[in-house]
């Protein structure tokens, strides 16, 4: 039996169809990740499978129990991480965790090792109220709030976002932690770069799946040639790019441009012909496809399907 | 169980005492309330002024004079000359009551001629000029009555009046339940409907939502402490009236409380209902402003009476809480009426509760929408 299992979920607030037939599974002990820009549908899917919102198709089971029928039983088994920093800014840190310990019908003491090595990053500022705390460890205790009842599925929805890029190393190593216990963890983030850390990822986009694997088969499902090509004037490159015959499409990446080409070429070729185009400090290497090349390639594609129709 | 309800209550409390904002309406505004409504609300007056035109100048007139000022509430403030002296007072703004006397006054009043003592009162401030006139036109009586009874009129009536409970009318007597009635309100279903609403705006509910916490737990915990608190404020503001304002307690303080404590279910339900249907804190404070207090104070006979308003008015006040609540208090408080004789408006008082406890029951959301 699955962690989490949700069949052909649909969600619409209004006019607005936040989720569309979305189906995913979690393991015991697999810690997936959904991968989406703001107003995917992420957290419309996390407030589903923790009971908060009822969807308008679709089943779904979380931890054996159907997410409407046994919802309590549900309650008891998950933590659950909002997106929004949601924990009492005018308590302390102690006095937040003692309150969730309390409520879950549990103590600090009782489940002190699994909450041990994030507590202990915490505990220095265990008297200071949780509003003055950094975004990192604001993250940090309502991790501990969310672990405090040894839940058996956890799910945190973006729980990264705002958070420095020490903090987020560091909390994704926690998160590889708890996973080995046989905890089921569903995360969700928008950043690409965090996708690689999952087991699994689900990309999602206007409320769609667009495609569910692990990201190294993700990555290799791209099957087109890539490079990363870089000159002085990066805008007039990406024009100068998308007007050639060979390209199949170019998009930026950081500093970088990413161009797909219809056939494999040398990039030497490439680079004289943008010699001759007249671009200067051409810098130009054959890359393998990152999860983003993936995620721009699936929506884009998505997105043409859906105009057309 | 209980340990659940005891961490929700005292996670409550920090809220309650680390909020400076909270803390003043909890206890700040009892006090402001009763203080303001004792000392600037007020329909009695001290030391009113009054000015005279007297056109007679003889000894009766002097005699009357001095009676009006015999009774300590008048003090002449001016003795007016001409007819555009009074005239200018009034627009000024300085004269709020004249009282002209006619010429020849003493000698008509002696020949059994009648006599028209003539009241001028600022008329743009009626409730004023109201109680003025018919504090003066009483002196006037008065001193008439004096003057014939030793003259040889054998039939008079004397008219004999006694504010019963109340005998100075004064108006602490009305507004110290009015008071108890709206603070009990506010700190009751204001502020639990405001709590409520802020954990939905700061995304605790969800968390609270999603742990093994039944619905009915969670509005307990929240509503417990104000409800102690609100407690608390009644005393505070019997016991303000009684020594400030010597309020009297004549009934049984024991059903006083009782009575008390059932209004603030009543208010809490109301409170719990109000943030079912509201989203954020500000949502919830309109609402019970404008759905609770407005009309618990205009409507429920605290300032105005019920009986002289329109049908609909009259409706619409008697679905109030407050309206029966005020009625009680005034029962128990002043005329020290017993439980028999207030038993209609506390059965009215009890039925209403129970509905309200069971819509906010029923709305209470055990999901996000």
């Amino acid at each position: 039996m699955s962690a989490i299992t949700a069949a052909h979920i649909s969600k619409s607030f209004g006019e607005v169809r936040a989720l569309q037939d979305v189906s995913l599974s979690v393991e015991h002990g697999e810690l997936f990740g959904l991968i989406g820009p703001d107003g995917a549908g992420k957290s419309t899917l996390f407030r589903i499978l923790t009971t908060l919102l009822l969807a308008d198709e679709g089943e779904a089971s979380v931890a054996g129990h159907p997410v409407v029928k046994e919802y309590k039983k549900i309650r008891r088994k998950v933590g659950y991480m909002p997106g929004k920093f949601s924990l009492y800014q005018d308590l302390s840190v102690q006095e937040n965790l003692t309150f969730f310990a309390t409520i879950f019908g549990t103590t600090i003491e009782a489940n002190y090792e699994l909450i041990q090595d994030i507590y202990v990053q915490i505990e220095p500022f265990k008297t200071r109220l949780a509003g003055k705390l950094s975004g990192g460890m604001k993250q940090k205790l309502a991790l501990c709030c969310a672990l405090i009842h040894k839940p058996e599925v956890l799910f945190l929805d973006e729980p990264t976002t705002g958070v420095d890029a020490v903090s987020r190393k560091e909390f994704w190593e926690m998160l590889q932690r708890l996973k080995e216990k046989g905890i089921a963890i569903l995360v969700s983030t928008p950043y690409m770069d965090e996708a690689e850390l999952c087991d699994r990822i689900a990309l999602i986009q206007h409320g769609k799946i667009l495609q569910t694997d692990s990201p190294a088969r993700l990555r290799t499902s791209y099957t087109h040639p890539l490079y990363a090509v870089k000159a002085a004037d990066t805008y007039r490159l990406l024009k100068g790019l998308r007007e050639a015959i060979y390209t199949r499409s170019v998009l930026p990446f950081g500093g970088f441009l990413h161009l797909s080409t219809r056939d494999i070429m040398d990039p030497e070729q490439i680079k004289n012909d943008l010699d001759r185009k007249g671009f200067s400090n051409i810098e130009i290497k054959k890359i393998e496809a990152t999860v983003e090349d993936v995620f721009l390639e699936l929506s884009e594609t998505d997105e043409l399907k859906t105009a057309t129709r | 169980m209980f340990k659940v309800f005891k961490a929700f209550v005292q996670k409550e409390l920090y809220h309650i005492l680390r909020d400076k904002r909270t803390l003043l309406i909890l206890f700040g505004m009892p006090v402001a309330q009763v203080l303001i409504f004792g000392y600037a609300v007020t329909n009695e007056f001290r030391d009113a002024y009054l000015d005279i035109y007297d056109q007679a100048g003889d000894h009766m007139s002097q005699e009357l004079v001095q009676h009006l000022q015999s009774s300590g509430h008048f003090q002449v403030n001016n003795m007016i000359r001409s007819d555009k002296q009074l005239e200018d007072g009034f627009k000024a703004g300085t004269t709020k009551l004249a009282v002209v006397i006619p010429v020849d006054f003493a000698s008509d009043l002696s020949n059994g001629k009648s006599v028209s003592v003539q009241l001028l009162a600022d008329g743009s401030d009626p409730n004023n000029a109201n109680t003025l006139v018919q504090y003066a036109s009483t002196m006037i009586t008065s001193f008439q009555k004096e003057r014939l009874d030793q003259s040889e009129n054998p039939y008079q009536i004397g008219v004999q009046t006694r504010m019963l409970y109340n005998p100075q009318l004064a108006s602490a007597h009305n507004f110290v339940p009015g008071t108890i009635a709206l603070i009990l309100l506010i700190i009751s279903a204001m502020m639990t409907s405001l709590t409520i609403a802020r954990e939905k705006e700061l995304g605790t509910m969800e968390i609270l939502l999603v742990s093994p916490l039944p619905p009915l737990l969670i509005i307990l915990g929240k509503v417990a402490p104000y409800a102690a608190l609100s407690f608390i404020d009644a005393l505070l503001v019997l016991i303000l009236g009684y020594f400030v304002f010597d309020v009297p307690i004549v009934g049984n303080l024991l059903l006083l409380l009782a009575v008390c404590f059932l209004y603030v279910v009543a208010a809490l339900a109301l409170g719990t209902l109000i943030s079912t249907v509201s989203k954020t804190q500000q949502d919830a404070m309109l609402r019970s402003l404008m759905g609770l207090m407005m009309p618990s104070m205009l409507l429920s006979g605290f300032i105005f009476p019920l009986a002289s308003m329109p049908k609909v008015l009259q409706v619409l006040g008697s679905i109030i809480p407050a309206t029966y609540f005020i009625e009680i208090l005034k029962g128990v408080m002043l005329r020290g009426v017993g439980f028999d004789l207030v038993v209609w408006e506390v059965m009215i008082l009890v039925g209403m509760t129970v509905f309200l406890l069971f819509m906010s029951y029923r709305n209470f959301k055990i999901r996000l929408e």
